[in-house]
C-alpha cells in the first residue's frame, strides 16, 4: 500500500528508534497488585480472627456448662455460674420492641415523603431524616437517661400500671415499680435510632417504582393509601423486608444507647417495664473488670452468639437484596 | 352499575385514616431529631465556656473542662485514620480493578459487608483479645486499633462503589496509550474517583468519632491529659459515658457540652458527606 | 517528582509525629478500682499534681476490676474495700494495706422524707432488698417509723451492677444481720440480687437513687453527701438508731485491731459500740509483691506516703476517716519488707 502524501514521518519500530521506551513504572505492575491484594486479604483475616478469638475463649464455657449456658438465667460472678439467658433474651426483646414500634413510624414517614409530601420539603425532611442516623449512639443514650427515663417514670408508666396492669394476661407486661429505666424504655429508644436506616431504605425502594405503574394505579381510581397497599409495598417487598432486617440488625447490636437505661438486672421478668440486661450491656457494663477465667470466657461466649445472631440476620439481608439486584446500603 | 356509596365512605375513611397516620410517624420522626437537638444544644451550650478547651477533667466538685478527652480523641482519630486510609483505599482498589468478578473478590465483599454491620462492642473485644491481653495494658494503641477495624469497611466499601463508577471507557484508554494497569488505576481510577473517596474517608471519620463501645476495654480513660500512646487514653465519647452516669452536675453539665461537641462535628461531616455523595452517585 | 517528595516527607512527618508523643512522654502512675474511696483518691491525686506535677491516674471501675486488673499486671496498684485472704494474696504474690475508710449508708428517694428522718434495721432492710417488703408503708417499715408518714408507694431497689467493694461491705453486713440474706444471696463483691436495678459505681447507684421516686440504693457517705440524698438512721449492733457521721464510723473504726491482722485482713461491719456505725469498712490498696518496674513503685508508694501525712483534712472534709498513725507505720514496714525489685532490694525508701 502506498502510504499517503503526509504520513511518510511513521517510525519504524525497529531497535534503531531511540525514541522509543517502556513506559515506566512496569515493575511496580505485580508488587501494586499484591499491596492491593494484602490490604483486601486483611478484611478475611479480621474477620477470621474475631471468629477464631470468641469460639476459642468460649470453648472451655461450654465444655464446663453445656449448652445450659444458653438456658440458664443466673449470672453469679461469685458462684462462678454463668448463664445467658437473661442476656439473650433482653437482646431479642428489646429489638423486638424496637422493630414493633420502629417499623410503622419508618414506613409512615417513608411513604409520606414519598407521596404526600409537597415537593420543596422533600429534600429537607429526608435529610433529616438522615441525621437521625447521623447522631451518635451515646447521645441517643443520653437524651433517653435524663429525658425519655424521667417522661416514663412520672407520666407512662404510672398510667400503664394503672390502667393495663389489671387486664388478664397481658397485665402482666404492664406491673411493678415505675423505674423509668427497663426493657421498655430501652426499645422506644431504639426505635427512633433504627427508624432512620428503615426509612432511608424504603424510600429509596419506593423510588424504584415504575412511575406508570403508579399512575395506572391512581387512574383506576385508587385513593393513596390504596396505591401504597397495592402497588408500591408489594413492589419492594424484598427492599422492605431487606430494610427491616438492617434495621433489626442495628437494634441487636446497639451497646451505649440501651446501656444506659437497661438497668442492668440479669434477671428474667415477664414485665416490661422491669430491668433487664442485653448481650451488649452485659459486655459494656461488666467487661472491664471481669475477673477470673470462666467469668471473661462466658462474656466472650455472650460476644460469639451476638455475632452469630447478627451474622444470621446479616445473612438473610445479603439474600434478601441480592434478590432485588442491590447490595446493602452503607 | 352504581357505585355502592357505603364501600365509597369505607374505603374514603381508611385513606383519611391512613394518611393521618403517615403525617403521624413524621412529625413523631422529625420531633424525636428535634427534642434530640434541642436538648442538646440547650444543654450543651449552658455548659460551654473556655475552660471547656482549657483544662483538664476534673475531679468531682471540682471546676474543669474537656482538654484531655477532646485531645484523646483527636489522637485516636488520627492514628486510626492513618492507618485505615491506606489500607482500606487499597483494598477497595482491589475490589474494583482485580477482583470484580473472581470469587476472593467476593468472599472479601461478604467478609467486608458483615464487619460494616457487626457490632462495635464485638470489634472491641478482638481487639481486647489480640492487644491488650498480650502487652498487659490498655493503651491508646488499642483504642486507635479498634476504631480503625471500624472505619476500614466504611471506606472499602466507597472506595469501591466509587471506583466502579469510573466508565471503562476512561480506563480502556489510558491502557490503549501505553499505561501501566497498576498507573492507569492511580492516575486515571483514583483521580477520577478523588471525590467519592474522600467522601468515604469523611463519612467513615464521622462514624468513628462517635464510637464508645470499642474504646470501653481498650483505651479506657486517664483523669490527666496525656501525649503517650503507651497508656490509657483519655477521649470524648468514655468521658461523656462516664459523667452523665455520675450524679455530679458539674460533671453532668461537663457531659452535655461534650455530647454537643460530638454532635456538631459528626452532624458537620455527615452533611458535608452525604451532599457530596449523593449528585455523584445519581450521576 | 516533587509531588512524590512532598507525599513521602509528609508521610514520614507523621510517623515522626506520633513516635514523639511516645517517646517523650512517659506513662503517669495508673491504678484502677473501687468507686468507695474514689472521691478522696481523686482529691488528694489533684493536690499532689498540683504540688509535685506527678500524675497518677486512677480510674473508679469498681473492686472487683480493681483485683482484676492488678493481678493481670495492666496498672501500678489496685484498689479494693473488700480484702483478699491471705491465700488469694501469697496466690497472687500481692500485698494489700488499708489506705482510708469510710461508712456505706442507705439512701432513700421518697417525698417528704429528709435526711436523718428514716430509721431502719438490718432485719428490715435485708428483707427490702430481698424483694420481700415491698411498699414503703409496710407494716415493717412503720413499726420503726411511727413519726413519719410513709406513702403507699412501691419500693425501687437499687443495688451495684459492676463488681464491687462497697456491695461486699453492704452484704456482709446484711449476711451478718438476717439469716434469710445468708442463705439467699450471701457476701460478696457481687451477688445474685433478688430484685432491684443495677447502677455502675457508686455515682450510679446516687444517680439511679436521685432521679427514681420511691428509690432505696446504698453509697458510701461521701456520695451521699455531695449529692445531697436522703440518707436513713440504722440500728446498730447494741440496738440503738445512729446517724451516718464521721464520728459514729470513728467510734466503729476504733475497735480495730489492724496489729493482730494477718495480711490486714479486717472488716469493720456490726461493729460493738453505742454509737457505732453498723456499715463502716476500711478501703484496701494492692500492689505486687515483685516489682517488674521499681521506680514506678517508688512513685506510688511515695504517694501514699504523702497521703498518709498530708491527706487527712482533705479526707476527713470529704466525712472519710484516715488510718491512724500507729497503723501507718506498721503498714510502712510490711512496705520495706514486702515490696521488692527484681535485684532484690525494697523498692520504697523512707524519708
Amino acid at each position: 500500500m502506498v502510504p499517503a502524501s503526509g504520513v511518510d514521518k511513521v517510525p519504524a519500530p525497529n531497535e534503531d528508534a531511540e525514541d522509543f521506551h517502556l513506559p515506566s513504572g512496569l515493575h511496580f505492575e505485580g508488587p501494586f497488585k499484591i499491596l492491593t491484594r494484602l490490604s483486601a486479604i486483611l478484611i478475611i483475616g479480621v474477620m477470621a480472627g474475631i471468629f477464631l478469638l470468641l469460639v476459642l475463649e468460649s470453648v472451655p464455657v461450654f465444655h464446663k456448662f453445656g449448652f445450659s449456658f444458653i438456658t440458664a438465667s443466673s449470672w453469679n460472678p461469685v458462684s462462678n455460674k454463668f448463664g445467658a439467658l437473661a442476656s439473650i433474651v433482653g437482646t431479642l426483646a428489646t429489638s423486638f420492641i424496637a422493630v414493633l414500634f420502629g417499623v410503622p413510624l419508618a414506613l409512615g414517614s417513608a411513604l409520606f415523603l414519598n407521596e404526600l409530601c409537597p415537593f420543596k420539603l422533600r429534600s429537607p425532611l429526608s435529610t433529616m431524616i438522615e441525621l437521625l442516623a447521623a447522631i451518635p449512639s451515646i447521645i441517643y443514650g443520653m437524651w433517653g437517661l435524663f429525658v425519655m427515663v424521667p417522661i416514663m417514670s412520672h407520666f407512662i408508666q404510672p398510667a400503664m400500671i394503672k390502667h393495663c396492669g389489671h387486664i388478664p394476661y397481658v397485665g402482666g407486661l404492664f406491673q411493678g415499680p415505675p423505674f423509668g429505666i427497663g426493657t421498655l424504655t430501652a426499645g422506644l429508644i431504639l426505635s427512633v435510632m433504627i427508624l432512620p436506616f428503615i426509612a432511608s431504605v424504603s424510600l429509596q425502594a419506593f423510588a424504584t417504582v415504575p412511575a406508570s405503574l403508579r399512575e395506572a394505579a391512581y387512574g383506576t381510581g385508587a385513593n393513596v393509601w390504596e396505591v401504597c397497599r397495592t402497588v408500591l409495598i408489594p413492589f419492594t417487598k424484598a427492599s422492605l423486608i431487606g430494610a427491616i432486617m438492617l434495621g433489626l440488625g442495628r437494634a441487636l447490636g446497639e451497646t451505649m444507647a440501651v446501656t444506659f437505661v437497661i438497668g442492668n438486672a440479669h434477671r428474667l421478668s415477664v414485665s416490661l417495664l422491669a430491668p433487664g440486661t442485653t448481650i451488649s450491656a452485659t459486655l459494656a457494663n461488666e467487661f472491664a473488670e471481669a475477673f477470673g477465667d470462666t467469668y471473661i470466657s462466658s462474656l466472650l461466649a455472650l460476644g460469639l452468639i451476638l455475632f452469630l445472631i447478627t451474622f444470621v440476620i446479616l445473612m438473610i439481608t445479603r439474600m434478601l437484596f441480592l434478590y432485588d439486584k442491590r447490595r446493602i446500603p452503607v | 352499575m352504581k357505585p355502592d356509596p357505603s364501600v365509597l365512605l369505607r374505603r374514603r375513611i381508611v385513606n383519611y385514616c391512613m394518611l393521618v397516620l403517615f403525617t403521624l410517624a413524621i412529625f413523631i420522626s422529625i420531633g424525636a431529631l428535634t427534642a434530640i437537638l434541642w436538648k442538646l444544644s440547650f444543654s450543651g451550650l449552658k455548659a460551654f465556656s473556655p475552660d471547656v478547651f482549657l483544662k483538664s477533667t476534673p475531679a468531682p466538685g471540682s471546676s474543669g473542662g474537656l482538654l484531655n478527652a477532646i485531645l484523646g480523641s483527636v489522637i485516636l482519630i488520627v492514628t486510626a485514620m492513618v492507618a485505615a486510609i491506606p489500607l482500606g483505599v487499597l483494598a477497595g482498589t482491589y475490589l474494583a480493578e482485580y477482583g470484580r468478578t473472581s470469587r476472593l473478590g467476593d468472599v472479601i465483599r461478604f467478609c467486608n459487608d458483615i464487619l460494616l454491620s457487626a457490632p462495635s462492642i464485638v470489634i472491641g473485644l478482638f481487639i481486647y483479645g489480640i492487644i491488650v491481653l498480650p502487652s498487659k495494658h490498655f493503651s491508646a494503641w488499642a483504642g486507635a486499633a479498634s476504631l480503625c477495624l471500624i472505619a476500614i469497611p466504611v471506606i472499602v466499601r466507597t472506595s469501591e462503589d466509587m471506583l466502579r463508577l469510573v466508565p471503562n471507557s476512561l480506563r480502556e484508554a489510558g491502557v490503549a496509550l501505553g499505561c501501566p494497569y497498576w498507573k492507569m488505576i492511580v492516575k486515571i481510577g483514583w483521580k477520577s474517583a478523588r471525590p467519592g473517596i474522600i467522601t468515604g474517608i469523611i463519612l467513615a471519620l464521622a462514624r468513628i468519632s462517635g464510637e464508645t463501645a470499642p474504646l470501653l476495654f481498650t483505651s479506657l480513660n486517664n483523669q490527666f491529659t496525656t501525649l503517650s500512646m503507651n497508656v490509657p487514653i483519655s477521649s470524648l465519647p468514655i468521658v461523656i459515658f462516664q459523667f452523665a452516669m455520675s450524679p455530679y452536675k458539674d460533671w453532668q453539665n461537663l457531659a452535655w457540652a461534650g455530647a454537643f461537641l460530638i454532635t456538631i462535628t459528626v452532624l458537620g461531616l455527615s452533611i458535608f458527606a452525604r451532599q457530596m455523595l449523593s449528585p455523584k452517585r445519581r450521576s | 517528582m516533587i509531588r512524590q517528595v512532598r507525599t513521602i516527607g509528609f508521610l514520614a512527618l507523621s510517623v515522626m509525629f506520633t513516635c514523639f508523643f511516645h517517646a517523650v512522654f512517659a506513662g503517669d502512675i495508673t491504678g484502677a478500682g473501687a468507686t468507695f474511696p474514689y472521691p478522696v483518691y481523686a482529691k488528694w491525686a489533684e493536690a499532689y499534681k498540683a504540688k509535685t506535677g506527678i500524675s497518677l491516674n486512677y480510674q473508679s471501675i469498681g473492686s472487683g476490676g480493681g483485683i482484676k486488673q492488678i493481678e493481670a499486671n495492666t496498672v501500678d496498684f489496685g484498689a479494693s474495700d473488700m480484702p483478699l485472704k491471705v491465700e488469694e494474696l501469697q496466690k497472687d504474690g500481692l500485698v494489700q494495706w488499708p489506705m482510708v475508710m469510710g461508712g456505706v449508708v442507705p439512701v432513700v428517694n421518697i417525698a417528704g422524707i429528709k435526711k436523718g428522718e428514716l430509721k431502719l434495721t438490718g432485719e428490715v432492710l435485708a428483707n427490702i432488698y430481698l424483694g420481700t417488703i415491698k411498699k414503703w408503708n409496710d407494716p415493717a417499715i412503720v413499726k420503726i417509723n411511727e413519726s413519719l408518714k410513709l406513702p403507699d408507694q412501691d419500693i425501687a431497689v437499687v443495688h451495684r451492677s459492676d463488681g464491687s467493694g462497697t456491695t461486699f461491705l453492704f452484704t456482709n453486713y446484711l449476711a451478718k444481720v438476717s439469716k434469710d440474706w445468708m442463705d439467699k444471696a450471701g457476701s460478696n463483691t457481687s451477688v445474685e440480687w433478688p430484685t432491684g436495678i443495677g447502677g455502675k459505681g457508686n455515682e450510679g447507684v446516687a444517680n439511679f437513687t436521685a432521679q427514681t421516686p420511691g428509690a432505696i440504693g446504698y453509697v458510701e457517705y461521701a456520695y451521699a453527701l455531695q449529692n445531697k440524698l436522703a440518707y436513713t438512721m440504722m440500728a446498730n449492733h447494741e440496738g440503738k438508731f445512729v446517724s451516718p457521721l464521721s464520728a459514729s464510723f470513728q467510734t466503729a473504726a476504733e475497735n480495730a485491731d489492724w496489729a493482730n491482722a494477718p495480711g490486714f485482713y479486717l472488716v469493720l461491719t456490726d461493729q460493738p459500740g453505742a454509737n457505732s456505725w453498723p456499715i463502716t469498712g476500711a478501703s484496701f490498696i494492692l500492689m505486687h509483691k515483685e516489682q517488674a518496674h521499681p521506680d514506678r513503685a517508688k512513685t506510688a508508694l511515695t504517694f501514699f506516703s504523702w497521703c498518709f501525712a498530708n491527706g487527712s483534712k482533705m479526707a476527713e472534709k470529704l466525712d472519710y476517716i484516715p488510718i491512724p498513725g500507729s497503723v501507718v507505720k506498721i503498714v510502712k514496714s510490711v512496705w520495706l519488707k514486702e515490696i521488692k525489685g527484681k535485684d532484690g532490694n525494697a523498692v520504697y525508701t523512707a524519708e
